[in-house]
C-alpha cells in the first residue's frame, strides 16, 4: 500500500499501525482456519494424527475442528468419496458460510485413487466443488497435510477483496450454492458440475 | 450433527417400516399427546467413526427403533480384487480396516497360503506375530481414545493414545515405507527382513508400553464418570452374542471364551503362553476393560516372541513365485483373530491368475448387526458410546 515510509514510522512511534483492510482481512483469515470435523475414510485417521500431539495442527491456528459446517471455514475432504456420499459432501459444503476453502486430501479425493475403477467411487471431488489445494498420497503423511495448510495460507495471503481477481464471495455473478447431485438410474446426475470442472480434452493425432 | 427430520412421526408397532407411508397417531398411554421423533444420525456425525448413519426413533430420550444405514464407503473391494491378480489385492487389504493393515495382510496371505499350500518359514512367522500384536496395541489404544472421546472427554485421552500410536507407526514405516498402508506381508513370508535395529526399536516400545498403559488405566479405568456412563449400558447377552456370530473382544466381553489364536492356533500361536480375558456383564465397560486386558496379553506375547526370535533363517519362502502366481484350482477360507474379531478371506481359484471369487468376512460388519438389540431402551446419548464400543471401521464394514 502506498504510504509514505517516514509517516508510517512516525505513526508507529505513536502506536498507530497502518495497513490495508485487505491485509488485515487476509491475516485474520489465514491465522484461524477452522476445519470441519469431517472424515470419510483412511485419510481421516491421518487428519486426526495431524491434529494430535506429534504434528500438532494448532501451531498453524487450525486446531479447532468444528462438528457443524456452520462454524467451519475449511473442508478437508479426507478419503474416498463414493457416489452415495457425494451429495452429502456437496450439501455440507453448501452449508458452510463463506469464506470457505477446500483441501482434497489423498488420492481418492483428488481422482478416485486406487479405487478409481470401482463402479461406486467418485473420480475426484473437484467435479462438484471448487478445490483449493490437492494433496496426493495414499494416505498423505501428516506433514503433507501441514504443507497443504501452509500452502492454503499463502493463497489466502494473496486474495483480493476488490478488482478483477476479487474473491468468489464478493463476486455477485458467482453462485452461492453448488448444485447437489442426485443418484440417478446409472450414475450421479449430473455426473459433474460444468461450472467448476472441465473435462480434459485429449488431442489425438497431433504430432 | 443430529438433524431432526421436519416432521415427527408415529410408528404404530415395531413392524411398521421407517420409510414409506407413515401414520400419524397419538401414542397410547400418553396424556401429553406427544409423538415419536425420528432422527437421522449421520453420515456426517462427529462420533460415528466414519460415514455411518443411524435412523433412530426416539420416545422422549429412549430409543424405540434403530436402523443402521451403511454403504457410504462402499469401494468395490471384492469386485476389484476379482479382476486383479492375487498379489495386486494385497495393497487393497490395507485399506479394509485402516487401523490394522498388518493383520489384514496376514489374513489374506493366510488364505492364499492355504489355497496354494505354501509353507511359511519360522522367522517369518515370528515377524508376523510381532507385527500383529503391535497392530493390536495400536488398534486397542486408538479405540479406547475414541470411545472416551465419544463419552465427552474431548481430545485429551485421544492425544495420549495417538502419541503412543506414532511410536509404533515409526517402526512400521521403517519396515515397509508407509505409516498406515504397510503392504508388508507376502505369500509365504514377509517383504523385507527385520534388521537388528528394528528389533531394538520394538523391544524399546514393548519395554515402555506398560508404563503408558498404567498411566492410561489410572486415568480411565477407575474414573467415576466413565463407570457411571458405561456400566450396565448396551448389554449384550452371551446367548445373543453367540446367535448373531459376533466375534472378537465384543464376544469375549459377553463372557464367551473364543479366541481364534487359541482355537485355530494358526501360525505359531501355540508356542506362546497367554490368557484370554473374559467379561462378566457384556456392557460397554466390560468391552472397554477387555481392550485394556488384551493389550497386557499382547505385550506378554510380544515379550515371548522377541525372546524366542530365531537368529537366522529366511524371511520369505524362496520357492514361491510371486510373479505370475497361479494357485491350483480349489477353495480356501483363511481366518485370523484381527483386533476387531474374526477376519477371514474366502477364495475360489480356477487355476488362473485371478481369483474366481474373493470374499471378505469382516468382523466390523457382523459385530454391527447386533447394534439395534443393544441400543433398544437406552438413551440417545448412549447410542454413541455403544457404537463406539463395537469398534467399527467403515472401510471394513462397507468394503
Amino acid at each position: 500500500m502506498p504510504v509514505d515510509e517516514g509517516l508510517r514510522s512516525e505513526l508507529q512511534k505513536a502506536g498507530v499501525f497502518i495497513a490495508s483492510v485487505e491485509t488485515i482481512y487476509n491475516w485474520s483469515r489465514r491465522s484461524s482456519v477452522w476445519p470441519l470435523q469431517f472424515g470419510l475414510a483412511c485419510c481421516a485417521i491421518e487428519m486426526i494424527a495431524t491434529a494430535c500431539s506429534r504434528f500438532d495442527l494448532a501451531r498453524f491456528g487450525a486446531e479447532v475442528f468444528r462438528p457443524s459446517p456452520r462454524q467451519a471455514d475449511l473442508m478437508i475432504v479426507a478419503g474416498t468419496v463414493t457416489k452415495k456420499m457425494a451429495p452429502q459432501v456437496v450439501r455440507l459444503f453448501n452449508q458452510m458460510p463463506e469464506p470457505k476453502y477446500v483441501i482434497a486430501m489423498g488420492a481418492c479425493a483428488i481422482s478416485g485413487g486406487p479405487f478409481k475403477q470401482g463402479y461406486n467411487v467418485l473420480k475426484g471431488i473437484d467435479r462438484f466443488i471448487p478445490v483449493d489445494v490437492h494433496i496426493p498420497g495414499c494416505p498423505p503423511r501428516p506433514e503433507a497435510l501441514l504443507n497443504a495448510l501452509m500452502f492454503l495460507q499463502r493463497q489466502i495471503d494473496n486474495q483480493h477483496l476488490t478488482g478483477v481477481n476479487k474473491v468468489r464471495w464478493y463476486d455477485d455473478t458467482d453462485p452461492a450454492e453448488y448444485p447437489i447431485p442426485r443418484f440417478g438410474a446409472h450414475d450421479l446426475e449430473p455426473p459433474f458440475n460444468r461450472a467448476v470442472w472441465h473435462p480434459q480434452k485429449i488431442q489425438r493425432g497431433a504430432a | 450433527m443430529i438433524q431432526p427430520i421436519t416432521e415427527t412421526i408415529e410408528i404404530g408397532g415395531s413392524e411398521q417400516p421407517l420409510y414409506g407411508p407413515r401414520s400419524y397417531q397419538v401414542l397410547s398411554g400418553n396424556d401429553l399427546g406427544s409423538q415419536l421423533l425420528e432422527i437421522s444420525m449421520g453420515p456426517h456425525h462427529p462420533s460415528t467413526h466414519g460415514v455411518f448413519r443411524m435412523d433412530v426413533v426416539l420416545d422422549g430420550e429412549e430409543v424405540v427403533k434403530l436402523k443402521p444405514v451403511f454403504g457410504y464407503l462402499h469401494r468395490n473391494h471384492e469386485k476389484i480384487a476379482e479382476n486383479a491378480s492375487y498379489l495386486a489385492s494385497m495393497p487393497y487389504t490395507d485399506r479394509l480396516d485402516y487401523f490394522c493393515s498388518m493383520t489384514n495382510n496376514w489374513a489374506y496371505a493366510h488364505a492364499v497360503e492355504k489355497l496354494a499350500g505354501i509353507k511359511v518359514p519360522e522367522r517369518a512367522e515370528y515377524m508376523r506375530v510381532i507385527l500383529a500384536e503391535l497392530t493390536r496395541l495400536v488398534n486397542h489404544t486408538a479405540l479406547v481414545g475414541f470411545l472416551v472421546n465419544d463419552l465427552g472427554a474431548l481430545g485429551t485421552p485421544l492425544i495420549y493414545a495417538f502419541r503412543e500410536r506414532e511410536n509404533i507407526l515409526d517402526v512400521f514405516e521403517a519396515l515397509s515405507g508407509a505409516r498406515m498402508m504397510c503392504n508388508y506381508m507376502r505369500f509365504g513370508g514377509v517383504r523385507v527382513d527385520f534388521t537388528p535395529d528394528i528389533l531394538k526399536r520394538i523391544t524399546h516400545i514393548v519395554d515402555r508400553y506398560p508404563s503408558f498403559l498404567a498411566e492410561f488405566e489410572k486415568l480411565l479405568v477407575g474414573n467415576d464418570i466413565i463407570m457411571s456412563r458405561c456400566q450396565g449400558v448396551g448389554v449384550l447377552t452371551k446367548e445373543l452374542a453367540i446367535a448373531s456370530s459376533v466375534t472378537g473382544p465384543m464376544l469375549r466381553a459377553s463372557g464367551v471364551d473364543y479366541d481364534i489364536r487359541k482355537v485355530d492356533k494358526y501360525g505359531i500361536y501355540d508356542r506362546f503362553d497367554f490368557r484370554v480375558p473374559l467379561g462378566d456383564h457384556g456392557d460397554v465397560y466390560d468391552r472397554l476393560m477387555i481392550r485394556f486386558l488384551e493389550m497386557h496379553e499382547s505385550l506378554k506375547i510380544l515379550r515371548q516372541a522377541l525372546k524366542q526370535f530365531p537368529q537366522g533363517g529366511e524371511h520369505i519362502n524362496p520357492e514361491v513365485k510371486l510373479r505370475n502366481f497361479r494357485p491350483k484350482a480349489g477353495e480356501a477360507y483363511g481366518r485370523i483373530e484381527s483386533p476387531k474379531g474374526e477376519l477371514g478371506f474366502y477364495l475360489i481359484s480356477t487355476g488362473g491368475n485371478l481369483p474366481y471369487r474373493y470374499r471378505v468376512r469382516p468382523p466390523s460388519l457382523i459385530n454391527l448387526t447386533i447394534l439395534e438389540d443393544m441400543c433398544l431402551g437406552e438413551k440417545v446419548a448412549d447410542v454413541i458410546i455403544i457404537l463406539g464400543s463395537v469398534d467399527i471401521v467403515l472401510g471394513e464394514v462397507d468394503r
